[in-house]
C-alpha cells in the first residue's frame, strides 16, 4: 500500500464534488444523485437526459460507461449496458458529449466505469480526458483498494475524486481505511448483491451509514437496489449524505423508449418525484 | 515494462530467474504473478475471498483434511493416474533416425473422466470446512461442472451450475450428467451465452449470496486465491507424473505439453517442474478458424493485457477494452482469458505457448482414437495437434508427456457433425 496515497496535496482543494456536498449540508439536504448508462438507447438521448436530470432536481449524476462484462450489475444495467455498446459507445464518445455540456450541465458527473476500459486506456491518460471532458469524479467498482489507492493521486492531480465503495460485507477496519480513502463521497453498496430494484432496503445500512460518519467527515451515499421516493427518503432519514437511483431510473427511461415516448422527459419526471421523497 | 518477449529469452532488466521461479513468490502475498493476478472484484466480496485464502492455508496445513484429501483421491477419484508410453503414436512420429517418445498422464482415467475433479473435491471439502452448504459453479465443456456436481452428490451440498445456454446445446450430454446428478443447470444466455458469460453470471451469484454460499472456480482464473488454491489441487498431476518418469526412465522428462483455455490441466502438470528449468513447458491454445481469422481463443498468443473475471492477465479485447468474443470448437477452451499464472510464465520466457485449429485439433483427435485407442476430449485434442509441429524438431530419445486431460465421450456428437456423420447413420 502506498503511504502517499492517504492525503495528497492536491486533495486539499474543494472539489466540485466537495462543494456540493458542503452547500447541500448547510441547507439540510440529502443529495439526489441519479445513475444513466451513457449512450442507452444513444448518446442524443444521454445528453437530453442529463439536462433534464439536472432541471428535475438531481445533485449529482453518475454517469456509466457501458462494459462488455459488468460484473457488480444486475439483468437492468447489463441490459442498458449491451444496448449501449450495439449502439456504438465507446469511453471517447461518452466524453465527447460530456464536453458538448459544458456550460449547459453544472450538475457534478462521476463517471462509473470497469477496471478494464480504463486500464486499457491508462489511468494517467484516462483521468486527464476525463477531467478536461468536465467530469468531477470516478467510480471503479471492480478495482481493488491496492490499486484505488495508486488510481486516488492520479485522478486527483487532474482534480478528479476517486470514490471508492464500502459493502455490508466489509469488515469495520476495512471499512474505515476504505472510508478515509475515499473522495468525493464514499458509496455504501446497500445490499449484499448487484445492483437492481430492490423492494426493501435492510436496516443495517441505517447502522452502517452511522457508523462511517462517526470516523470520518466524508460524505456517505448509498446505492443499489433504491427504487423510489419512499426508500430515498429512508435513506435520508438514516442519515445518509446521497441516495443514488440507478436501476429503477434505466428502467424507467427503457420503457418510455420502447413505448416510443420521450425518454429524458419521462427520466425528468421520475427525478423529480425522487426529489419530492426526499424533501418531504 | 517490456510489451513482447519470446519465448526463451527473459527481456534484459528482468531480476534473475530463479528469483522469478521462486515458488513463494508465484503469488506474492497480494495474489499476483508479477503484474498479472491480482483481486479486481466488487467490494462485497473481498471478505470471502480472504476468509477462502485462511481457510485453504490452515486445511493445507491439517493433516486431518489432506488425508482425507489423499484418501478420497485414492478410492474415489481412482488416482494416482497411469503414466502411459504411446508406443503407436510414438512410432507415427519416428524418423528414419528416432524420434521423441510420447507418454500419456491418464487424466481421462479419473471418475466423471477428466482433471477437474481434482480441483472440484479439494474445493468441496474445504467448503465443508467453512460450513458453506452450498455450492456454485460455472462450466463451459461441462466437465467441471459434471466434476462439481459429482462431490456436492457425495457431500449433500446443494449445487447450482451455470452454463452458457449455447454449450448448454453443445454438450447435452453432460447438462444431463449434471441434472442426474442432482445438480441445478442454470442456462445464462447474456453476452455470447459460453464460459465467459457463465463465470460472470456465477460470480454475481456469489456477490449476492457469499455469506451461505461456495463458489468453486474450475480453472486457474479470477481472484486471488483461485488461481493458487486451483493450481494447488490439480498439482497431483505433475508430482505423480514426475514420480511415474522417474520410475519409467530414470528422470526427469524434457518435455511437457497440455492444452490451454483457462490453463487449469497445464498448471497442474507444470507447477512441480517450474523450477525444474530443463523441463521444457508447452501449452496449446485454440486458435478456432485460424488465428488469422479473429475467430480463435488463443489468449496467450493474440491478447493484450486487461482485467477479465477479477484477475489481471492476457485478455481478448477490442481497442476501447471490450472484452472480445473466443471461438473453439472446444467448449472448455472458448474463453477470452487465460489463468494469470499463465501469462507470467510466458512473459518471463518459464513456458512456450502455441495455438492449433479446430481442423487440426480434429485430425489429431481421429489420429489417437486410430493409433492409441483413446477418445480423448476436444480440449486434450488441441495438445495432440501441436506434437505435428513439436515433434519434427525434438532429438531422438526426447521425452515427451502429454497431459491427457480427459476422455472425449462428451464431444462425440460434436465430432459427428463436424465430419458429416451422423450418430443414427
Amino acid at each position: 500500500m502506498s503511504p502517499s496515497a492517504a492525503t495528497p496535496s492536491a486533495c486539499s482543494a474543494a472539489t466540485a464534488i466537495d462543494q456540493r456536498f458542503a452547500s447541500l449540508a448547510e441547507q439540510g439536504r440529502c443529495a439526489l444523485m441519479p445513475f444513466l448508462m451513457a449512450g442507452d438507447p444513444d448518446l442524443a438521448t444521454t445528453a437530453a437526459t442529463l439536462l433534464a436530470l439536472q432541471q428535475n432536481g438531481a445533485n449529482l449524476i453518475e454517469l456509466g460507461i457501458p462494459y462488455s462484462d459488468p460484473l457488480a450489475d444486475g439483468p437492468v444495467i447489463q441490459a442498458a449496458a449491451s444496448r449501449a455498446l450495439r449502439a456504438g459507445t465507446t469511453p471517447a464518445t461518452v466524453l465527447e458529449l460530456l464536453a458538448g455540456l459544458r456550460g449547459a450541465l453544472s450538475t457534478p458527473v462521476v463517471l462509473f466505469t470497469y477496471s478494464n476500459p480504463l486500464l486499457n486506456r491508462g489511468m494517467e491518460t484516462f483521468c486527464k480526458e476525463a477531467a478536461s471532458a468536465g467530469a468531477a469524479g470516478l467510480v471503479v467498482p471492480d478495482l481493488p483498494l491496492e490499486e484505488a489507492e495508486k488510481l486516488s493521486p492520479i485522478a486527483a492531480a487532474e482534480g478528479l475524486d476517486l470514490v471508492l465503495l464500502v459493502a455490508p460485507t466489509t469488515p469495520a477496519g476495512r471499512m474505515a481505511r476504505i472510508h478515509a480513502a475515499s473522495r468525493g463521497f464514499t458509496y455504501l453498496v446497500s445490499v449484499t448483491g448487484v445492483t437492481g430494484v430492490r423492494s426493501t432496503l435492510h436496516s443495517r445500512v441505517g447502522n452502517l451509514v452511522q457508523q462511517l460518519k462517526a470516523s470520518d467527515g466524508t460524505p456517505v451515499a448509498v446505492g443499489f437496489g433504491i427504487s423510489g421516493p419512499e426508500q430515498a427518503r429512508q435513506v435520508r432519514d438514516w442519515g445518509a449524505n446521497g441516495a443514488i437511483v440507478g436501476s429503477a431510473l434505466v428502467k424507467v427511461m427503457a420503457e418510455a423508449h420502447a413505448a416510443g415516448e420521450d425518454v429524458a422527459a419521462a427520466a425528468g419526471r421520475f427525478c423529480s418525484t425522487l426529489r419530492l421523497g426526499l424533501d418531504a | 515494462m517490456t510489451s513482447t518477449l519470446s519465448a526463451q529469452t527473459p527481456a534484459p532488466g528482468q531480476p534473475d530467474a530463479t528469483a522469478l521461479l521462486d515458488v513463494a513468490a508465484r503469488p506474492t502475498p497480494a495474489g499476483r504473478f508479477g503484474r498479472y493476478g491480482g483481486q479486481y472484484v466488487p467490494e462485497t466480496l473481498m471478505p470471502a475471498l480472504a476468509e477462502l485464502e485462511q481457510a485453504a492455508a490452515e486445511a493445507w496445513a491439517d493433516p486431518a483434511f489432506t488425508d482425507r484429501l489423499h484418501h478420497l483421491l485414492r478410492t474415489y477419484v481412482g488416482r494416482p493416474t497411469p503414466l502411459y508410453e504411446a508406443e503407436r503414436l510414438t512410432a507415427h512420429y519416428a524418423r528414419p533416425e528416432g524420434g521423441p517418445r510420447l507418454w500419456l498422464k491418464r487424466e481421462d482415467l479419473n471418475h466423471t473422466g477428466a482433471h477437474k475433479i481434482n480441483n472440484a473435491l479439494g474445493q468441496a471439502l474445504l467448503a465443508l470446512r467453512m460450513g458453506k452448504q452450498r455450492i456454485i459453479a460455472e462450466t463451459g465443456a461441462g466437465q467441471h461442472g459434471v466434476a462439481t456436481a459429482t462431490v456436492c452428490a457425495r457431500f449433500g451440498l446443494e449445487c447450482v451450475i451455470y452454463m452458457g445456454a449455447e454449450d448448454m446445446r453443445r454438450q447435452a450430454l453432460n447438462v444431463f450428467r449434471m441434472r442426474l446428478l442432482g445438480a441445478t443447470v442454470q442456462p445464462v444466455t447474456a453476452g455470447t451465452a459460453t464460459l465467459k458469460d457463465a463465470t460472470s453470471e456465477a460470480i454475481r451469484d456469489w456477490v449476492t449470496n457469499v455469506e451461505t454460499t461456495h463458489y468453486i472456480l474450475g480453472s486457474v482464473a479470477g481472484p486471488h486465491p483461485y488461481p493458487m488454491l486451483v493450481r494447488d489441487f490439480h498439482a497431483c498431476i505433475g508430482r505423480e507424473a514426475k514420480a511415474q518418469c522417474q520410475e519409467a526412465f530414470g528422470r526427469l522428462p524434457d518435455v511437457l505439453i497440455a492444452c490451454v483455455g483457462g490453463g487449469s490441466n497445464a498448471m497442474g502438470l507444470f507447477h512441480p517442474f517450474v523450477e525444474d528449468t530443463s523441463v521444457r513447458l508447452i501449452g496449446v491454445e485454440a486458435a478456432g478458424d485460424g488465428v488469422a481469422t479473429g475467430r480463435h481463443a488463443a489468449t496467450i498468443t493474440e491478447g493484450r493485457v486487461g482485467v477479465l473475471h477479477g484477475a489481471m492477465s492476457l485478455l481478448l479485447q477490442d481497442s476501447e477494452g471490450q472484452v472480445q468474443e473466443a471461438h473453439s470448437i472446444s467448449a472448455g477452451l472458448d474463453y477470452p482469458g487465460v489463468g494469470p499464472e499463465h501469462s507470467y510464465l510466458k512473459e518471463i520466457g518459464r513456458a512456450e505457448y502455441g495455438a492449433v485449429t479446430d481442423t487440426e485439433a480434429l485430425q489429431a483427435l481421429q489420429l489417437v482414437c486410430e493409433l492409441e485407442g483413446i477418445i480423448p476430449a476436444l480440449e486434450t485434442a488441441h495438445a495432440f495437434a501441436w506434437l505435428e509441429t513439436l515433434c519434427p524438431t525434438l532429438a531422438p530419445g526426447t521425452e515427451v508427456v502429454l497431459n491427457l486431460s480427459g476422455r472425449g465421450d462428451k464431444d462425440v456428437n460434436t465430432v459427428a457433425e463436424k465430419l458429416g456423420g451422423r450418430l443414427e447413420g
